[in-house]
C-alpha cells in the first residue's frame, strides 16, 4: 500500500531489533479481555481510482453551485473565492505542518497567523484577536464565558436574533454551569429590543449580533451604551463579517469582545464546516482570552521573529484553570482568511461589500415589487426577510425542480415567524439570477 | 537550574516549604518567594497579585506567579490581610528573578496571628529541605 | 560520512503585509456589477479600511515564501509523541475539494444533499467498527471539544440517574485538555498517580472511586506509550460503584484491528480524525474530534443526528436527551471526507497501520535506549518516552538536544510531556515513515548525544541553520506584541 514503505525485508529485521519474532508479538502487552474477538469488517481497500469514482459520485448528489442557486446564508455564505488562495492553501509547508511549539521552524505559519491576528483586529476595530477558534457559534460561548470570568457576575443575556444554531452552542455549554442566560427580544423593525439593558446590573455580558440572523444592522452604539450604564461587558457577534467591509465594525461602537464565524473570507461553504472561530477583545482582557496567540519578538541574532506566547492561559500548562479546553483550533482556515484579506485589500474589500449590499438590496426591492413583503425595517446586509403565501411548499418544491432554493423557512428557528422566508444574495448572485428567482416564484 | 550552593538565602527571614519567605517588619509581614524558586521557574513574566484589603487565610491561594512556561500559586504563609502590594511587578516582573528577597517582594500583610510566624522554617532547615529534593 | 536532511540553504526574506503593497492594487477579480447603487444610511457606513492592498503577484510570493520557512510532515520526520504526525494523502485533498461537497449549503433539503449525508453516515458507521463501540456523532470540531462532548454526555447521564457528582478521576499521564474539558463541565478533576511501570494500578483507582465521582478519562495506549493493561479491571471498579469511562483516543492508532474499545469497558471515546484517520494537521488546524458511544449512552449524544428513514438519509433532531450543538451546523465536513477517503483506502489494512507504527516505536526504543535513558524499559505501543537524565551531568537537557535537531532536518519530538517524566522526550515515529528515515533519525540522535558530551555549547546554540535562531520568549511573555 502507498502509504506503507515497510517491506518485508524491513519488517524482519525491525522485529529482530525489536527483540521479537513477529508483528502479533509487538503486542503482548495487550490483554485477551481487551482484544476483538473478529478482525474488521471493512470494504476491500478502495484503489485511488475506485475511491475517486465513488466519492464523486456521492459529490454529485448535493444540489451546488453553479447548477444550483441557492439563496441561503443563515451562518454560511457563498462568495468568490480567488484561485490564489486555494492555490496557496495547497503548499503541504502550510497544510501539513503541525502547530507551531518549535517557533524557530514554524516562521511561516507564525507570521501569517500574526498577520491574521493584526487584520482581524484592525478590521474589527479591536485591540487584539487569537489564532482561531472552531467556529462562530463555539466563539460566542467562549465569549459569554470569558465575560463572566472577567465580571465575575453569573448571567448573560442574548439577543433572539442571534442566528438560533450559535445560540444552542451557547445553552449547551452553559448548561454544566451555575450561570443563567436571559433572552432579548427583538423589535417589529427586526432589531434587538435594548431598553432594558442599562437596567441588568447584574449581568456579565449582553451579546448581539449584527447583522443579525435577519440581516438587519443593530443599533451597536446604543447597545454599548447600556452595557457601559450596567457595568456588564459588551458582546458583538457576527456571522457575515463582510458587513465591516461596509458598516461600522464593533470596536469603534465600544465593543468590549467580538466573536463570530470567518468562513466568507476564502472557505468554502462545505456542508457547514470546517469554519474559522474569529475573537478579537481589548488588550486589558488579554489574560482572559482563550485560544492561541502569536506574538512578536527577537532571536539571539536580533532578528524579528514570531512566537507562540501568554501560554500560561491555555490547557496544557493551566490544565483545569485554562481559559479554554482548546488545543487544536482552525488554523489553516485563518491562514486562509489572511491569504483572502490579503488578495481583497482595503480598498477592494470596500467595492466587495458595496457590490453585496446593492445585489441584495435589488432583490430587497424586486420582491416587493412582484406583491411579496419584506418583514423588518431595519438596514441590511446580504440577507433580508420576506413574507412568502401560506401554501409555499409546493412553490419550492417547484422551485428545486428549477434548481432553485428560496431561502430558509423561519418557522423551525421562530415560530412566531412562520411563514416568513430568509433569503441571501451575496456577490455570487447575478442579476439574472434574482429575475429567475422572482419569475419563478410568481408564475 | 542552580545549585543549590550557588543560590542565597538570607538568615533574618522565615521561610515555607512552598519556596516562599516572610519577614516581619514592625506590625506587618512581607512575602516574596525564595532564590530557589525563581531559579526553578525560570524567567517571571507575570505575577498576579491580590488586592489591598483581601483577606485570606493560612495556606490559601492568593496570587500566581508565571514564567513562560508554568504557573505556580502563591501561598499564604500565615493568615492575615493585605495591606500593599509591589506594583513594580506589573511593569518589571523580572523583579523577582534579579531580587527575590528586596526588588522582587510580593505582598505586605498584617498578620491575623503574629506568633504564627514561629511555625516557618528558619533558613537552616529549609536549606536542608531543598538539599533533600536534590 | 551520512549525509543528514538538514543542511544551509538560500532563504528569503519577506516582510510583513502592511509592510508592502500600494493603495489602489487588488488581488481580486471584482465580480461584473449588474445592479444600480442601492441607497444606504450614511450614518451606518464605516471609514475606509485599514488593509494593504496588494496585487495577485505579491500575495502569492509573500505567502510561498512564508510558506519556505516552515517544516511539514510533507518536508520530513515529525516524531511528535501522541500526535501522529503520519503523511497526509493527496486523493483526499482533492476529494475534499470536489465542488458538490465545497459548494453545498448545510441548510439545503436533505433530498438535495444525499451525498454528504451518506457520507456522514457511512463514516459513523465505519468509526464505530474499528472501535467496536454502537453509536457515532461527527459534530465536535476537534479532540478537546470531543472531550468536552463526552464530559456532557457523562454528566447528563448521571442526572438522569438521579445523581448528581461532582468529581472525575485523571491520571497524572493525562494530556491537559482532559482535567480543563472536565472542569468546563462542571467536575473537579482528582490526580491518580501510575505506578512504576507506568500505568494505573486497580488498587489506586479502587481506594479513588466513590459515589461522588462521576467517572474516569483514561488515555489508552497513554501518553507514556504503554497500553493501560489493566483497563478492564479498572472500568469495572468504576461501573461497580455507579461511575463511567471516558477514553481519550488520541492514541488509537497503536491498536486499530486489534483491540475492542468496549470490551476495555469505555462507555465513551473520542477520536482524532487528524491523528489516526490522516487528516492534514493545517499548522494547529482544523482537526475533527468525533465521539463514539455505548447505546445506553446513545440518546446524549449531540444533535442533529444523520439517520436513515425510507431509504434516504435525513438530520433529526428528535433526541430530546440530546446534550444539544457542540458547533454550528454537523462537524468539520471537509475534514470527514478526508478520513472517510482514507478508511476506504486502507480497509482492514488499518490493522497493519497499527502493528507498523507499533514496530516503528519499538525498533527506535531499542536503538536509542543504550544512548538516552528510557525510564520504563518495557515493550510500547506506537510511541516510547525518553529523558535528559543522561545528559543533564553536562548541563545539557532535552530542550537543548532538540533544538539541534532541527539543523539535522528533523522536527523534534514531543518534549517535556508527559509531566510524570521529568525532560521527557516522547517519540512517535508514524507508520508512514520507512526504516531509512528512522535510521537517519537515529544517526542524528546519536551524533546529538556525541556533541553534548564533546561540544555541549553547539547544542545551546542550536538551531543555527534555521531562519531564526532561539527566540526571546520571555520578552514575548513580558511585553506581548500581538498585532503591527
Amino acid at each position: 500500500m502507498r502509504y506503507l514503505p515497510h517491506t518485508p525485508e524491513d519488517i524482519a529485521s525491525m522485529l529482530e531489533v525489536a527483540g521479537e519474532k513477529s508483528l502479533d508479538d509487538l503486542f503482548k502487552t495487550v490483554p485477551d479481555d481487551c482484544r476483538r474477538a473478529r478482525g474488521l469488517d471493512l470494504p476491500e481497500p478502495m484503489t485511488e481510482w475506485d475511491l475517486d469514482h465513488h466519492v464523486s459520485d456521492l459529490a454529485e448528489k448535493m444540489a451546488a453551485e453553479p447548477e444550483y442557486k441557492v439563496f441561503l446564508g443563515a451562518g454560511r455564505y457563498e462568495h468568490h473565492i480567488p484561485h490564489a488562495v486555494s492555490y496557496l492553501l495547497g503548499r503541504s509547508e502550510f497544510s501539513t505542518a503541525y502547530t507551531p511549539y518549535q517557533p524557530e521552524i514554524s516562521q511561516g505559519t507564525l507570521q501569517a497567523v500574526y498577520e491574521y491576528q493584526t487584520l482581524v483586529s484592525r478590521f474589527l476595530g479591536m485591540e487584539a484577536a487569537n489564532a482561531s477558534l472552531y467556529d462562530g457559534a463555539s466563539a460566542l460561548a467562549e465569549a459569554v464565558l470569558m465575560a463572566v470570568r472577567v465580571t465575575r457576575r453569573k448571567k448573560v443575556a442574548l439577543s433572539r436574533a442571534i442566528n438560533p444554531f450559535f445560540r444552542n452552542v451557547v445553552q449547551t455549554y452553559f448548561r454544566s454551569t451555575d450561570y443563567e442566560l436571559v433572552e432579548l427580544p427583538y423589535l417589529e423593525n427586526g432589531r434587538t429590543d435594548v431598553s432594558e439593558i442599562p437596567g441588568m446590573d447584574d449581568v456579565a455580558a449582553v451579546a448581539v449580533q449584527s447583522p443579525n440572523f435577519f440581516g438587519c444592522i443593530e443599533d451597536l452604539r446604543r447597545v454599548g451604551e447600556g452595557c457601559r450604564q450596567a457595568g456588564s461587558l459588551f458582546v458583538v457577534a457576527f456571522s457575515e463579517p463582510l458587513a465591516y467591509g461596509l458598516f461600522e465594525n464593533p470596536g469603534s461602537q465600544g465593543a468590549d469582545i467580538v466573536c463570530g464565524e470567518g468562513q466568507s473570507f476564502g472557505i468554502p461553504v462545505s456542508f457547514g464546516g470546517p469554519g474559522l472561530g474569529i475573537f478579537a477583545s481589548r488588550m486589558k482582557h488579554i489574560r482572559n482570552m482563550p485560544g492561541r496567540l502569536v506574538g512578536q519578538t527577537v532571536d539571539i541574532d536580533g532578528k524579528r521573529g514570531f512566537v507562540l506566547t501568554l501560554a500560561t492561559r491555555e490547557q496544557h500548562i493551566r490544565r483545569e484553570k485554562a481559559t479554554s479546553n482548546i488545543c487544536t483550533n482552525n488554523s489553516l482556515c485563518a491562514l486562509t482568511a489572511v491569504m483572502y484579506m490579503a488578495c481583497v485589500g482595503g480598498t477592494g474589500m470596500r467595492d466587495l461589500a458595496r457590490l453585496n449590499y446593492d445585489k441584495c438590496e435589488y432583490l430587497k426591492k424586486e420582491l416587493p415589487a412582484a406583491g411579496f413583503k419584506t418583514s423588518f425595517d431595519s438596514p441590511t446586509f446580504n440577507e433580508f426577510v420576506v413574507e412568502f403565501p401560506s401554501d409555499f411548499e409546493a412553490t419550492r418544491k417547484r422551485l428545486a425542480e428549477k434548481r432553485i432554493v428560496p431561502g430558509l423557512d423561519l418557522a423551525p428557528y421562530y415560530p412566531e415567524l412562520a411563514g416568513r422566508y430568509l433569503l441571501c444574495v451575496t456577490e455570487t448572485k447575478t442579476r439574472a439570477d434574482m429575475d429567475a428567482l422572482v419569475r419563478e416564484i410568481v408564475s | 537550574m542552580a545549585n543549590i550552593s550557588e543560590l542565597t538565602f538570607p538568615d533574618d527571614l522565615n521561610y515555607t516549604d512552598e519556596h516562599e519567605w516572610a519577614k516581619p517588619e514592625d506590625d506587618v509581614v512581607i512575602v516574596g518567594i525564595s532564590d530557589y524558586a525563581q531559579d526553578q521557574l525560570g524567567d517571571v513574566t507575570f505575577v498576579e497579585l491580590p488586592e489591598v484589603d483581601d483577606e485570606f487565610e493560612k495556606g490559601e491561594t492568593f496570587g500566581t506567579v508565571e514564567s513562560t512556561k508554568t504557573v505556580s500559586d502563591l501561598v499564604m504563609p500565615v493568615g492575615g490581610q493585605v495591606v500593599a502590594i509591589n506594583a513594580e511587578l506589573g511593569e518589571s516582573p523580572g523583579l523577582v528573578n534579579e531580587a527575590p528577597y528586596a526588588g522582587g517582594w510580593m505582598i505586605r500583610l498584617k498578620p491575623d496571628h503574629p506568633a504564627d510566624l514561629e511555625d516557618l522554617m528558619s533558613r537552616d532547615v529549609y536549606v536542608e529541605l531543598l538539599k533533600g529534593l536534590e | 560520512m551520512t549525509e543528514f536532511p538538514g543542511a544551509s540553504g538560500l532563504v528569503l526574506n519577506e516582510p510583513l503585509l502592511w509592510d508592502k503593497g500600494k493603495k489602489g492594487r487588488s488581488g481580486f477579480s471584482l465580480p461584473r456589477r449588474d445592479v444600480e447603487s442601492a441607497a444606504v444610511d450614511e450614518s451606518l457606513l464605516g471609514d475606509a479600511l485599514n488593509l494593504p492592498d496588494l496585487s495577485e503577484v505579491d500575495v502569492v510570493r509573500h505567502f510561498t515564501r512564508l510558506s519556505q520557512w516552515n517544516f511539514g510532515v510533507d518536508s520530513g520526520l515529525y516524531p511528535l509523541g501522541s500526535c501522529t504526525m503520519k503523511y497526509n494523502p493527496k486523493i483526499n485533498e482533492k476529494l475534499a475539494g470536489l465542488s458538490g461537497f465545497s459548494s453545498a449549503h448545510p441548510l439545503l433539503a436533505e433530498t438535495l444533499s444525499q451525498g454528504a449525508l451518506e457520507l456522514m453516515f457511512k463514516l459513523e458507521r465505519l468509526l464505530a467498527e474499528v472501535t467496536c463501540m454502537d453509536a457515532v456523532s461527527l459534530q465536535p470540531a476537534a479532540g478537546a471539544q470531543g472531550e468536552l462532548t463526552g464530559m456532557l454526555i457523562i454528566r447528563a447521564w448521571h442526572r438522569k440517574e438521579g445523581s448528581s457528582r461532582s468529581k472525575i478521576i485523571v491520571p497524572d499521564t493525562a494530556h491537559g485538555t482532559n482535567p480543563a474539558s472536565a472542569a468546563l463541565c462542571g467536575f473537579r478533576p482528582v490526580k491518580a498517580r501510575s505506578n512504576e511501570q507506568g500505568i494505573l494500578a486497580p488498587e489506586t483507582i479502587a481506594d479513588i472511586m466513590d459515589e461522588d465521582t462521576a467517572g474516569i478519562m483514561v488515555t489508552n495506549p497513554n501518553t507514556l506509550g504503554l497500553f493501560e493493561e489493566n483497563v478492564a479491571q479498572i472500568s469495572d471498579i468504576i461501573h461497580s460503584k455507579g461511575g463511567l469511562v471516558y477514553c481519550d483516543g488520541a492514541n488509537l492508532n497503536a491498536v486499530m484491528g486489534l483491540v475492542d474499545v468496549r470490551r476495555t469497558g469505555v462507555d465513551v471515546l473520542h477520536l482524532n480524525l487528524h491523528k489516526t484517520f490522516s487528516t492534514p494537521h493545517g499548522g494547529g488546524g482544523p482537526g475533527s474530534g468525533p465521539v463514539c458511544v455505548t447505546e445506553q449512552l446513545a440518546p446524549f449524544l449531540p444533535v442533529p443526528r444523520v439517520i436513515e428513514e425510507n431509504s434516504a438519509y435525513v438530520l433529526s433532531e428528535d433526541f430530546p436527551e440530546s446534550v444539544g450543538r457542540m458547533q454550528a451546523f454537523y462537524g468539520n465536513f471537509g475534514v470527514m471526507v478526508k478520513a472517510y477517503s482514507y478508511i476506504l483506502s486502507l480497509g482492514a489494512d488499518l490493522k497493519k497501520v497499527s502493528q507498523l507504527a507499533v514496530l516503528n516505536a519499538n525498533y527506535v526504543k531499542e536503538k536509542l535506549k543504550g544512548i538516552l535513558h528510557l525510564p520504563f524499559d518495557r515493550p510500547c505501543m506506537h510511541e516510547c518516552v525518553f529523558s535528559d537524565k543522561f545528559q543533564t551531568e553536562r548541563n545539557v537537557t532535552t530542550l537543548d538536544m532538540a533544538k539541534r535537531l532541527m539543523d539535522y532536518g528533523f522536527h523534534p519530538p514531543t518534549i517535556y510531556f508527559p509531566l510524570v517524566v521529568r525532560g521527557a522526550i516522547m517519540i512517535e515515529p508514524p507508520e508512514t515513515e520507512s526504516k531509512e528515515e528512522l535510521d537517519l533519525f537515529i544517526a542524528a540522535l546519536r551524533a546529538i548525544v556525541k556533541e553534548a558530551e564533546e561540544d555541549p555549547d553547539l547544542l545551546r546554540d542550536s538551531p543555527g541553520r534555521s531562519k531564526v535562531r532561539r527566540l526571546d520568549e520571555t520578552e514575548a511573555a513580558r511585553r506581548p506584541c500581538l498585532g503591527g
